[in-house]
């Protein structure tokens, strides 16, 4: 038996069902307290086996719960992920000009560990919505919670109870949601669609805690903050950015997830675990080079951006995208977010240099031939560096010599 | 003792360079060299105005350097207005004598508050063990050296107490606190903020309470309000109420080093300029204290 991951809450089983946890992707769309987060997963099993609890800082009426369209959450992941550029040398032996040739954006990448299940008290509102069947619980203590979660065929994994014990102190509620099989095989949906909360509340922050209770590894959490001021950042760790522009070799082309996964697992080592990376930050009417369409207004629209409403234009949303790999060692806390009024552009992008392949003899030529070497070699360098590959690999992968490796007659009439 | 704003300024720069370097700090190379250049024009300017006879960059620069830590925007105007609220706050918002706000804390809440496009990156140090026990050392020194240590021990107690505290009630494990504590802004705010000798009251109890109080508004405005960077608002609300306490438990004000005369300083100096002592004005805040009041109150300085 599957099921799915977690992200603020954890994705819990009916019975003894085993749960992986994957990526999970919020967008959170905040301006002036006032919130929309969109939460979607991949979980990939049986539907009646589906269940998540999330706190959440306030009450939810049934207005205030929307089902949302997946699409949305690929277009913001595709429109902000890491990309590579590609650009073609000019021939050395004839004056410049030079363009921006293709593009590639990397696939949404890794994995995730498993968990259980748990539950509450109070049932302040039950409702249908979509496909989904809704409880928002309150509950004065978490034994009460965790044995009314028991006795209504949920399993809380062990570790939960003190977690959600804190949260009903702080006076967060419950959204819990699973899947009523009726209703989506009325509507006909074949995956499980995105749940969107609306509320209004001073906390800017994803509960993270239970999705690391008794998790077995590292779980991956992307955040898209759709804002009106300026770039998103996490006041409690450290954000940092994404290596991004280096010039890598032509053949991570056709690997470019992969150096993305490993990119990514090697700046998580380096950090220690112990940041948020940033992957992404661009007023959302924009990009360049696009690696995905800007959303248009009536998708910023159905991801919350209600201030779109009042008027304002779409340079007004600006999009954050963080990337995170956590666990509850390195993760003790929630994620608490501000937004500041820095509204410089950044985003992981890749280069690609295509060499001038044809051989014409003129002094420039040789220059460059000799630079060329000196080149790949810089890139081989930094590919191993950016992802910890081994840079003998790295070699083989581009069918390049190592300098110390190279004889002295290749060294003399060093083309490349 | 000597004058203890040597070593800060040495701390202060290698926590810079250390973040430009290692941490990615939002600051450019232009940007320091910015703030440092308003910082210390200002800081001259307003010595002129105050009829100070010669510049003493030192305060000027410890000011400009806490700053380039803590200021982040992308606006070079208001990172220059940032750097000129900070040293004229020094001159301009005074009680009895003495400046109201540490003035970094002053420059970073009056551009917060005016809704400049200014924020602080309480995360930016990360979590590193060694990181903080580097923060700790060197604050320390310079700590030690300004004879108030009281005020950092109190206000770390204090704000420990309430994580520690808030985490047992809420059956968090303390790993929770830990985390929160182990803060590269929150040991320098401790070190190189609260710490300033010349904004705390005077008398130790006062000290001690206007810490316990830093401490409870940073809980509140974090914990409560939800918002961040809750030790630098609180500072700035408490600070307030120091001419207060100063009243409530009175003692003796705090003063320069002569260390032109020999005689063994009260307290160092901190986040200001000094006084030219030299002529033989005062003692060590005894004879000439009306004239020395005189004096600062012209120059701006106290």
């Amino acid at each position: 038996m599957k099921a799915a991951f977690g992200f603020c809450g954890f994705y819990v089983a009916k019975a003894d069902t085993r749960l992986f946890n994957k990526a999970s992707q919020v967008a959170l769309v905040r301006f002036d307290d006032k919130t929309v987060m969109t939460m979607a997963n991949d979980f990939r099993g049986d539907p009646k086996e589906f269940a998540i609890v999330i706190p959440v800082p306030t009450f939810l009426e049934r207005e205030q719960i929307h089902v949302g369209d997946k699409a949305l959450l690929d277009h913001l992941d595709a429109y902000s992920a890491p990309r590579l550029v590609e650009y073609f040398d000019e021939d050395p032996c004839r004056p410049r000009r030079g363009m921006l040739d293709a593009l590639q954006s990397a696939a949404a990448p890794a994995a995730k560990p498993a968990r259980e299940k748990s539950l509450g008290v109070t049932v302040e509102a039950r409702y249908t919505i979509g496909e989904y069947d809704i409880l928002i619980l309150s509950a004065r203590e978490s034994q009460g919670l965790e044995t009314w979660l028991v006795q209504n065929g949920y399993r809380i994994p062990p570790g939960a109870s003190a977690v959600l014990g804190s949260y009903i102190k702080q006076g967060m509620r419950f959204f819990v949601a699973r899947v009523n099989l009726e209703e989506q095989v009325r509507l006909g949906f074949q995956y499980l669609r995105p749940l969107q909360v609306a509320y209004e509340s001073p906390k800017f922050m994803l509960p993270i805690r239970l999705g690391t209770v008794n998790a077995d590894g590292p779980q991956e959490l992307f955040v898209y903050a759709l804002t009106r001021k300026g770039r998103v950042e996490t006041t409690n760790y450290r954000t940092v950015r994404l290596p991004s522009g280096m010039d890598l070799p032509l053949y991570v082309r056709s690997k470019f997830p992969d150096f993305y996964r490993s990119m990514f697992a090697q700046q998580v080592r380096r950090e220690d675990m112990r940041s948020v990376f940033l992957e992404y930050a661009w007023d959302t009417s924009w990009c360049d080079p696009c690696a995905a369409d800007p959303l248009s207004r009536d998708e910023l629209r159905q991801l919350g951006v209600f201030w779109l409403d009042e008027g304002a234009r779409s340079q007004e949303v600006f999009l954050t995208r963080l990337h995170v790999r956590y666990d509850a060692t390195h993760f003790p806390e929630d994620l608490s977010f501000q937004e500041t009024a820095d509204r410089q552009n950044f985003q992981a992008r890749y280069v690609l240099r295509h060499p001038w392949t044809e051989t014409k003899n003129c002094p420039a030529g040789q220059q460059y031939r000799s630079e060329l070497a000196r080149r790949r070699e810089a890139e081989a360098q930094t590919l191993a560096s950016l992802t910890g590959w081994s840079v003998d690999e790295v070699r083989r992968g581009m069918g390049i010599v190592a300098p110390e490796d190279r004889t002295w007659w290749q060294r003399l009439w060093s083309g490349d | 003792m000597r004058d203890p704003r040597p070593y800060q300024i040495a701390a202060l720069a290698l926590l810079l360079t250390h973040g430009l370097a290692r941490l990615g700090f939002d600051v450019s190379p232009l940007r320091v060299v910015l703030i440092l250049g308003a910082a210390l024009v200002s800081q001259l300017a307003l010595s002129r105005a105050g009829g100070l006879p010669r510049l003493d960059p030192r305060s000027a620069l410890i000011s400009g350097l806490s700053l380039c830590l803590l200021l982040r925007t992308d606006s070079t105007l208001v990172a220059a207005a940032g750097a000129v609220a900070t040293i004229a706050s020094k001159f301009l918002i005074r009680w009895r004598g003495k400046h109201v706000f540490n003035p970094t804390n002053f420059g970073l809440v009056a551009m917060m508050a005016l809704g400049a496009p200014a924020w602080v990156s309480p995360g930016q140090w990360g979590h590193s063990a060694f990181f903080a026990f580097l923060i700790a050392c060197l604050g320390g020194m310079v700590v030690s050296r300004a004879w108030r240590s009281d005020v950092t021990a109190a206000f770390l107690l204090s704000y420990g107490g309430l994580l520690v505290g808030r985490a047992l009630w809420l059956g968090d494990p303390l790993s929770i606190p830990l985390h929160q504590l182990q803060s590269g802004a929150l040991l320098l705010f401790a070190f190189f903020m609260i710490s300033d000798p010349k904004t705390t009251p005077d008398s130790r109890a006062g000290r001690i309470a206007f810490a316990f109080l830093v401490a409870l508004g940073a809980a509140y405005v974090q914990f409560r309000l939800f918002r961040p960077n809750g030790i630098l608002w609180s500072l700035a609300l408490c600070s307030a109420a120091v001419p207060l306490l100063d009243r409530l438990l009175p003692a003796r004000r705090y003063l320069w080093a002569p260390s032109s005369s020999g005689r063994r300083p009260e307290e160092g100096a901190f986040h200001d300029a000094q006084v030219d002592l030299r002529g033989g004005l005062v003692g060590s805040g005894h004879g000439g204290e009306g004239r020395l009041r005189l004096l600062r109150l012209l120059r701006g300085q106290g």
